[in-house]
């Protein structure tokens, strides 16, 4: 192909990499040996992720934790553009500005849906496993280069920029890809068996209600255990679904399905194991308190986790 | 035993300490416990770091996003908005919330995102929206309406996307069942995730309705003055 997602890696790398060189040099930032450290071997996980061995691999990520355990990972300066500035290239550019913004969703939508699966000659042009991944990093690379010709900037400013928001991020930009790591080994672990057992327990037989409340709360709770409410369904649909509300009240699984997933989303909306959605948009968005997402989440998620349970009792109890 | 790891967690988080090491140390006691080799587990961390390298994507966005703030792009779609008289933060985002919704329903699932979508055009939209009406607004309000920014990403997002029929959710589930040997049918369960969509579109637009008052009561009154003097 001519498109792979390691290409998206190695551009995302390239960044990454560009950012710590300036980490290094940054004479503001306390720390800024180890700090540059950290975001050093991040870029080189994601380049040579898969020409590594796993086993180094993971102790680069170990080392990376070291840094941040021990305080080595700290803000810089980066030489913003004053008020003044930024509101003369506003006035110069208006709502051009929006152009490289919105070009990243729709050329993304565009290639993922009108490259899926074309090929020149014998070759794939968009990896067909990752087409939007890859289509996402391709309108990225054009919203990047549309942006610096708009606003007559180099490509150095462009990096500067980006290590501005790299280390906005800080340690959550490493934190989604973590989690993931924790759910394997929790899998491995047999985490998932014992949850379900667990909530097994506190299930009265022949009570529907209480059977579907300790499905759904189940799959918001192991949701939020584990980050992800894909981790969450077979367990629980295997531990309580299928042998009391599909086998013994003839529940229709489709239903079960719809709103059970839906359960565990509630679940995903509460918990800092979402990382990605919860953790890094907090520290994206400068919030003090990086739990301020999900706080803002929690009474829509509540209610909404009630309704599922109404409903699903519902749709059991009258049989449509 | 094994969920001495759960644990962990659970305390780690609670007692704030940063959640890079508690991940860590949870992960390392949970695979000891559970009687891998040491190397083993640090194989596991690696192999899973990198299969999901796709998680930290937002990296390529950095240098647009950055170019354009750098540009005044916030600065712009505040003042967009500033002209709009009836624009509101709360409604910024519940059309947020719709079009995040409904675009996902469709399977148009990266027409928002945090990096992309929230942080230069959605989150300044509704502070710009604030500051038009309210004069100066207080810096904890607009970090409440970042948030709420953030949250109507996600939540329109998760109760949209399992309506769309080839999502990973749908396939995750009929691939349970058909390994089951239950007869399922993705169509079908993408129907009938519409209610709890529907509902969760409502029940947070109310919210960000009784957002918008909040900061009425709050903001308002020197809004008002400000006008008369």
């Amino acid at each position: 192909m001519i498109f792979s997602v390691e290409f998206i890696y190695i551009i995302m790398g390239i960044i990454g990499l560009c950012c710590s060189l300036y980490t290094f040099a940054d004479k503001a930032n306390p720390r800024r040996l180890l700090s540059g450290l950290f975001y050093f071997i991040y870029s080189i996980t994601l380049l040579f992720g898969s020409v590594i061995p796993p086993f180094y691999i993971g102790l680069m990520v170990i080392l990376m934790v070291l840094i941040v355990g021990m305080g080595g990972l700290r803000k810089g300066q980066y030489g913003e553009s004053s008020d003044q500035q930024r509101e003369t290239q506003r006035k110069r550019l208006g709502s051009w500005l929006f152009l490289p913004a919105l070009l990243i969703p729709i050329l993304t939508v565009a290639g993922a849906k009108g490259f899926e699966g074309v090929k020149i000659g014998s070759l794939f042009i968009f990896d067909p496993k990752n087409t939007t991944l890859v289509a996402l990093g391709v309108a990225c690379l054009i919203a990047i280069i549309t942006a610096m010709m708009l606003t007559k900037n180099t490509p150095q400013t462009a990096i500067k920029e980006s290590r501005r928001l790299l280390e906005a991020i800080g340690w959550a930009v490493v934190l989604p890809q973590l989690l993931a790591t924790l759910g394997t080994i929790f899998t491995q672990a047999g985490v998932g068996t014992v949850v379900s057992d667990v909530v097994t327990q506190f299930i009265p037989e022949n009570s529907l209600f209480m059977i579907v409340f300790v499905f759904c709360i189940g799959m918001a709770l192991f949701t939020m255990i584990m980050g992800n409410a894909f981790a969450a369904f077979p367990v629980m649909a295997a531990g309580i679904a299928v042998p009391f509300l599909i086998t013994q009240f003839d529940a229709n699984p489709n239903h079960i399905a719809a709103i059970s997933m839906f359960a565990g989303y509630c679940g995903t909306l509460m918990t800092p194991m979402a990382a990605n959605f919860n953790i890094v948009p907090a520290a994206l968005l400068d919030l003090k308190d990086k739990n301020h997402v999900i706080r803002v989440q929690i009474p829509t998620a509540l209610i909404v986790l009630a309704f599922n349970i109404i409903l699903m009792y519902l749709l059991v109890k009258l049989e449509v | 035993m094994v969920l001495i790891g759960v644990a962990l967690i659970i305390i780690g988080f609670a007692i704030r300490l940063n959640p890079l090491v508690v991940v860590t140390v949870s992960g390392l006691v949970t695979g000891l416990i559970a009687g891998l080799p040491i190397v083993d587990i640090i194989t596991q961390f690696g192999e899973a770091f990198t299969t999901n390298r796709y998680m930290s994507i937002l990296l390529v966005t950095l240098p647009v996003i950055g170019l354009l703030e750098r540009s005044g792009l916030q600065n712009q779609a505040g003042h967009l908005v500033s002209k709009i008289k009836a624009a509101t933060a709360g409604r910024i985002i519940t059309i947020y919330l719709l079009c995040r919704e409904v675009g996902a329903a469709l399977g148009l699932l990266s027409i928002g995102g945090h990096p992309q979508t929230v942080r230069p055009l959605l989150a300044p939209m509704a502070e710009g929206a604030a500051k038009a009406k309210y004069g100066e607004v207080p810096e904890e309000d607009r970090e409440e309406i970042r948030a709420h920014a953030a949250a109507a990403d996600n939540i329109g997002l998760f109760f949209g996307e399992d309506i769309f029929v080839a999502v990973g959710a749908i396939l995750l589930m009929k691939g349970f069942f058909d390994q089951n040997g239950i007869e399922a049918d993705p169509i079908s369960m993408a129907l009938w995730g519409i209610p709890t969509a529907i509902f969760a579109l409502i029940v947070h637009s109310i919210r960000l309705y009784l957002f918008d008052k909040k900061l009425d009561r709050k903001l308002g009154s020197k809004a008002k003055k400000d006008v008369i003097g």
